[in-house]
């Protein structure tokens, strides 16, 4: 199969800056990095039909118009992605009315465990995480 | 007609979710909805597994498509044994969710309840019945779209933030999912697992191992395997105790049975992969030892639900009959015992308001005593403690594991045995802590949470029962786990059946 280099740019660029952004603290770049390797994705899915074949009308050889199979999986893949960014939108707007940032937290009884294997009490530096969660 | 039989898992709970949506304003309608289908997906289960025990796989072609380019539902006797468990894990915890709906609020509830809950079912039964890749990441969608919306429900700020690393990381190995199916696609030109199986053999091997890897990988992180397991003791305890319950118990097996099929029927690996074995021992240790060191019991509970993962990957592992049977084994035996701890533990919270070891009133096992002996059986149970189902389903894998004769198999297989001691441990640590002691302190919490509700204390008994039935049934069960095993292993049998024809 020849290789589509063009395509293949993209599909690096999308799947590098997205795996970057879903590294970063803030949610809201969390969420575009989901976007853009969700879209990196999709693309990869038409990529993997091969290339593109004549339209399909009456008379075209069944061999000659594009795999139709990929195209139907991209949507698929397109409507789910879609619907579960729109969730996570949701959540993010969830998380700043109740946390007042967006940002990612991390694991607060984990780190309390961490911390203060023995004693009874918390260490300041949970409690002052907690509180600033609050 | 037997093909019906494999549409109506998955298809019931998702007409009934819709239904249960349009009436949402009558209580009892809802519940009466969710209740009965489930029931026919218990009963519709058990006639599958019957149906596919004796007469092999039943499988349905939707739409009547020849089998590469349609959507296949398949049902060999491994998809129906678990079928048949994970229904009823889900509907006991249905009823359990409903008792403690009705002591918590009366009848004037949330309905948005019903409805996610029907269509998270539906997930777990596609992912079971599917014949081809990418339903299967359809189902994995349904499931976990579901479980996102069922663990933000009753928004609290520590709810959100847990919920936030579970929505990402799933989201995270779904885009990888999408990936594997793109690449696997560009290989081979078909999704089907069937044909996958023999188109891939003709793919170079460095090509196969790479898409079998990054399966694994995919697939590690539904399945919280070590280290990518990091999300869920931090996600599954902040959930209420039902919604934990049926996450524990179902959502990580349906990874596990996913690894299972994909691996044999398409990677059709001939001999131990240590990669895997690798991945199993480190989930093993790692998870006993994060649950040691835990203070919250269900956070200890899920670390124990990683660690017990890794037994499950020992078996599939080493590509054996015997080693597959005690995975399968293992599988069914952990839905069951799982789910039921985290309800024992939901109801011990409700008592003693609490979930800290730290701040545990104790005295639990003189105030109820029917509560002890349940926690009691179940931890017994997942320790593996003769003689009830975990020690059968250890007892097969440590047997699978010393007659691999390979290193690998011997050293996991010691160190399976040593994990069900540090486990022990963990649940003893509760039972002292929880279960022993004088309770004064916690009185006045005991006073406030008042009398447990019969079902709900009756759907612990049941899934805690289900591991006393399984090892009263052991010699039968195993033998069908060996027959499962048998024909997941047998792929030209499966690729007949799904595709047609002599291979």
């Amino acid at each position: 199969m020849p290789i589509n280099i063009t395509l293949v740019v993209v599909l690096g660029v999308l799947y590098g800056a997205g795996f970057y952004l879903l590294m970063q603290r803030s949610l809201m770049r969390v969420l575009l990095g989901i976007v853009l390797v969700g879209h990196g994705a999709n693309l990869f899915l038409q990529a993997a039909g091969g290339p593109a074949g004549s339209p399909a009308k009456a008379g075209t050889a069944i061999g000659a118009v594009s795999d139709p199979l990929p195209q139907a999986m991209a949507l698929t893949a397109i409507v789910i992605t879609f619907a579960v960014t729109v969730l996570l939108l949701a959540l993010a707007y969830r998380a700043s009315v109740l946390l007042d940032d967006d940002e990612v937290q991390d694991d607060v009884e984990d780190r309390r465990i961490r911390e203060a294997p023995e004693s009874e009490d918390e260490p300041a530096s949970v409690i002052s995480l907690r509180e600033e969660q609050r | 007609m037997t093909g019906m039989l494999v549409a109506l898992p998955a298809l019931m709970p998702l007409l009934a979710a819709g239904v249960s949506l349009l009436v949402s304003r009558i209580q009892h309608a809802q519940r009466l909805v969710s209740i009965g289908v489930l029931s026919v997906v218990v009963a519709d289960a058990a006639v599958l597994l019957g149906v596919a025990d004796a007469r092999g796989a039943v499988v349905l072609r939707l739409g009547g498509y020849p089998p590469p380019a349609g959507i296949t539902l398949v049902a060999d006797r491994l998809s129906a044994l678990m079928l048949l468990v994970s229904a009823v894990v889900t509907l006991v915890v249905l009823l359990y969710a409903l008792g403690q709906r009705v002591s918590d609020y009366g009848r004037a509830a949330t309905t948005s309840f019903h409805p996610v809950y029907l269509v998270l079912s539906a997930g777990v039964m596609l992912a079971y019945l599917t014949g081809d890749l990418f339903t299967l990441f359809v189902a994995f969608e349904l499931m976990l779209t579901a479980s996102y919306v069922l663990i933000t429900r009753g928004v609290t700020a520590d709810r959100v933030r847990a919920a936030m690393t579970y929505v990402i990381t799933g989201l995270t190995s779904t885009l990888l999912l999408i990936t594997l199916i793109a690449l696997v696609y560009a290989a081979t030109g078909t999704v089907n697992l069937a044909d996958l199986g023999e188109k891939l053999a003709g793919v170079d091997p460095t090509t196969r191992g790479a898409l079998s890897l990054l399966f694994l990988t995919v697939i590690g992180i539904k399945a919280a395997v070590v280290p990518l397991h990091f999300w869920l003791p931090d996600s599954y305890p902040t959930a209420p105790a039902p919604v934990t319950a049926v996450f524990a118990g179902l959502l990580t097996k349906v990874g596990v049975y996913a690894l299972i099929r994909v691996q044999t029927a398409v990677f059709a690996h001939q001999q131990a992969w240590q990669v895997l074995l690798v991945a199993a021992l480190v989930t093993m240790v790692i998870g006993a030892l994060g649950a040691v060191a835990q203070d919250d019991v269900n956070r200890m509970l899920s670390f124990l639900l990683v660690s017990h993962i890794g037994y499950m990957l020992f078996g599939l592992g080493l590509f054996s009959t015997a080693g597959l049977t005690g995975a399968i084994l293992y599988a069914l035996h952990h839905i069951t015992v799982q789910a039921g701890l985290f309800l024992v533990l939901g109801l011990v919270a409700r008592h003693t308001g609490a979930t800290s070891l730290r701040r545990m009133p104790g005295g639990v096992a003189r105030q109820r005593p029917g509560l002890a002996v349940l926690f009691a059986v179940g931890a017994i149970n997942l320790a593996g403690l003769p003689p009830l189902s975990g020690f059968l389903a250890k007892v097969t894998l440590l047997r699978g594991g010393a007659a691999s004769g390979t290193e690998m198999g011997v050293v996991l297989a010691g160190a399976a045995v040593a994990v069900s001691f540090v486990t022990l441990y963990a649940l003893a640590r509760v039972w002292v802590i929880a279960f022993w002691g004088s309770g004064k302190e916690g009185s006045a919490d005991a006073e406030r949470s008042g009398q447990l509700s019969p079902v709900m204390t009756a759907a612990c008994a049941v899934l805690v029962g289900a591991g006393v039935a399984m090892a009263a049934l052991a010699g039968p069960l195993s033998a069908v786990a060996d027959r499962a095993a048998h024909s997941v292993l047998d792929v030209t049998s499966y690729r007949s059946a799904v595709l047609g024809g002599d291979r």
